[in-house]
């Protein structure tokens, strides 16, 4: 609670050495972790600071990943909604599809210099569960990853893609059997197995230093985005905005915008069925601070603190709770969190579609149907840069069903 | 009523006292407050010190235990889905405390139910009720000033879990603060998994024992009355928790309902655990 204002007058200095982002964040974690999220902290300071390892990574974004990718200007959406300018940073364009493999390329090479010879993982969207099968394969690693058997029946095109890079995936059964499932069934693998046992968490959540580094990870998203909005238009965007699930790609993409004055920073929640009636997953919206997963941040749950099950249409948004660095950013009002229905994002997904021939991640759909909101309301000399977090062919199936269609 | 609000950390150091006095190790009951529902549990709760139990560590049910195997996992269904919350299990202790002045009751489980209460009232209102200590599965002591600090300044004990991971750097930063006693998590691993071997205790004793002088209890991977007869000859107290869990969910009927079996099964196994540990030193 030393740091509830940022220093050097800059956004983007947080955490503390003991992991704050303010009030949020920390190491709210068992006694057995705690060597090993110390040991952690240490490998990535000696990495960051390392050349070889900048050099490493930038050699796997570029040749395995396919990075840089564009900054696309989504013509044909920004005339239909009549009003600001949208790009779309091509996350989709990404090896497997999303933009969790950036993040998976910096644990791997973590886990590497630190000598683990296992990995672990839990995933929702089972979009994190392929990146971190993907480089287990690439680096010749064993692979167990945790998935709530809800999610595992909501998507199975990415369970058997995981099981063909050889991954193991073990359903998780108990609790919600979702994505908060997964994640406590992944530390329960991790305090069983400490000596061997890297954990690559997919989000900017978690304990100490895992928000940090995975945010390290995804900022080439908002990097790379800010040269090319320079390029493409000779100035900043007036908008950046993301969907929130844990916040990963919306911190990758706001961090690096995050001192420019001008800029808007907006992450999407997923507010499932509405907001209203309890079956979202609008933790920012309708939450209150907690801890959970080894952080303090805001949740969803019941006057006892007890955790509440999230919905949404989006496997990769059904969280309960959200990484600390987006709740510090609410609280101190440097970014603003707005929710999106199923029934929304759906809309943006089909329309998205139609007009630019890209099929969309449903997570990415709330951040569309955000833009679907506010672009019309924008003057057309405004600019709004969304990341378009991954590709939408793992969700054809949930999309079928909500629409009635028999595949 | 007086008599139930002694400081917590008295009635430990006591209890503590009385076992070296009788030259032996205690025994460490775990039962989920609220399993299979309230009332049970209370009978149950009511019933251990007779059985033998020296110490009773009492779980706050929480939706997400995740240090915990799945035998505690559905203890904590169980007493969620019977209704049980926070102030219900403050009553059970409570009411525990009207019958019996002397056996220590520790709190077990998860930070944000304490959270979300407020700290400052939840100490207030576990102190009034007859609580002694606390374990707080994930506050390590990096997060001290949450809880740990206000907890001791309330005369309350902050019991710290070490594991096999605290090496000799480790240990001095765990034992700082903490009071009561501390319990030695004796595997890496979640509630109810495999037990260690005779020689790692005692290698992981000797290590604590470098650091504190206080008490030490030794749990994790103890079901039957030879291996916590194991522990008592190398500890201050062994700590069974997920055997004794399992046995009320066995005795539960077909819908998951508590039987008139379920109390005496406890008790049962809670008898036969204080006979190994009672007679280890023998
Ligand atoms: C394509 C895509 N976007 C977004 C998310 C949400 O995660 P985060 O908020 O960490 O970016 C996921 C998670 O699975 C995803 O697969």
């Amino acid at each position: 609670m030393t740091s509830s204002s940022p220093t050097l007058n800059s956004y983007r200095a947080l955490p503390d050495p003991d992991g704050h982002f303010g009030n949020f964040g920390g190491r709210f974690v068992a006694e057995t972790l705690m060597p090993l999220i110390l040991e952690l902290e240490q490998a990535y300071k000696d990495a960051k600071s390392d050349p070889a390892f900048k050099k490493e990574m930038d050699y796997y974004l570029r040749h395995y990943v396919g990075r840089a990718n564009p900054l696309y200007f989504a013509e044909r959406l920004t005339e239909e909604l009549g009003g600001a300018k949208i790009y779309f940073k091509r996350e989709d364009l990404n090896h497997t599809g999303a933009h969790k493999i950036n993040n998976c390329i910096g644990q791997i090479l973590l886990a590497k210099r630190m000598g683990k010879t296992r990995i672990i993982a839990e995933t929702g969207a089972g979009q994190h569960g392929v990146a971190t099968a993907t480089v287990c394969a690439r680096f010749g690693l064993p692979c167990t990853v945790y998935m709530g058997s809800k999610d595992i029946e909501r998507q199975s095109p990415n369970v058997f893609r995981m099981r063909l890079l050889g991954a193991e995936v073990k359903p998780v059964v108990s609790g919600s059997r979702s994505l908060k499932d997964a994640m406590n069934e992944a530390l329960r693998d991790w305090v069983t197995n400490v000596e061997d046992t890297f954990y690559i968490i997919g989000t900017a959540a978690g304990p100490h230093p895992y928000p940090e580094l995975v945010r390290d990870f995804q900022s080439v998203i908002g990097n790379e985005a800010k040269e090319q909005i320079l390029e493409a238009e000779g100035r900043l965007p007036d908008q950046v905005i993301a969907a929130v699930g844990g916040g990963s790609n919306a911190i990758g993409l706001f961090h690096p915008f995050l001192d420019d004055k001008g800029v808007e920073v907006v992450g999407v929640e997923a507010a499932g069925h509405g907001v209203h009636t309890g079956k979202h997953a609008a933790s920012l919206s309708a939450g209150k601070p907690g801890v959970l997963h080894g952080n303090r941040t805001y949740l969803l749950m019941d006057d006892d603190g007890q955790i509440k099950e999230a919905d949404s249409i989006s496997a990769g948004l059904d969280y309960p709770g959200i990484g600390p660095e987006h709740s510090w950013l609410k609280d101190i009002g440097r970014a603003r969190y707005e929710p999106i229905t199923d029934t929304e994002a759906l809309d943006a997904f089909k329309l998205c579609s139609e007009l630019e021939g890209i099929i969309p991640a449903l997570e990415c759909s709330h951040a569309i149907a955000q833009i679907v909101k506010e672009a019309p309301k924008m003057g057309k000399d405004k600019i709004i840069l969304m990341c378009l977090s991954g590709r939408g062919d793992k969700d054809i199936f949930t999309v079928a069903e909500a629409l009635g269609v028999k595949l | 009523m007086s008599d139930a609000i002694i400081g917590g950390q008295d009635r430990i150091a006591k209890r503590f006292a009385k076992l070296k006095e009788e030259g032996r190790a205690g025994l460490v009951t775990f039962i989920t407050a609220g399993d299979p529902d309230p009332e049970a549990s209370f009978e149950i709760l009511k019933s251990l010190p007779e059985a033998g139990a020296d110490i009773i560590e009492l779980g706050m049910p929480f939706t997400d235990p995740m240090a915990d195997g799945p035998a505690i996992q559905e203890a904590s269904n169980r007493a969620l889905a019977a209704g049980m919350h926070m102030r219900k299990t403050l009553s059970l202790v409570r009411g525990f405390r009207d019958l019996d002045h002397e056996t220590p009751i520790i709190l077990m489980g998860y930070y944000n139910p304490i959270y979300i209460y407020g700290v400052a009232e939840f100490l207030e209102d576990a102190r009034n009720a007859g609580v002694d200590g606390l374990i707080v599965v994930d506050l390590p002591p990096e997060e001290d000033a949450e809880l740990c600090v206000p907890t001791v300044e309330k005369g309350l004990s902050f019991i710290r879990l070490t594991t096999p991971t605290s090496d000799d750097k480790r240990l001095p930063k765990l034992v700082q603060n903490t009071s009561g006693f501390v319990y030695y998590v004796s595997v890496a691993g979640v509630t109810g998994a495999g037990s260690a071997s005779n020689d790692q205790i005692v290698e992981a004793m000797g290590r604590l024992r470098r650091h504190t002088d206080l008490p030490i209890a030794v749990g994790f991977g103890i079901k039957t009355a030879q291996q916590a007869a194991d522990v008592a000859r190398q500890a201050d107290a062994a700590v069974v928790g997920s055997a004794i869990v399992s046995k009320i969910a066995e005795s539960l009927d077909e819908n998951g309902k508590a039987t008139d079996k379920t109390a005496s099964m406890v008790t049962g196994l809670v008898r036969e655990l204080a006979n190994g540990v009672r007679n280890a030193r023998k």
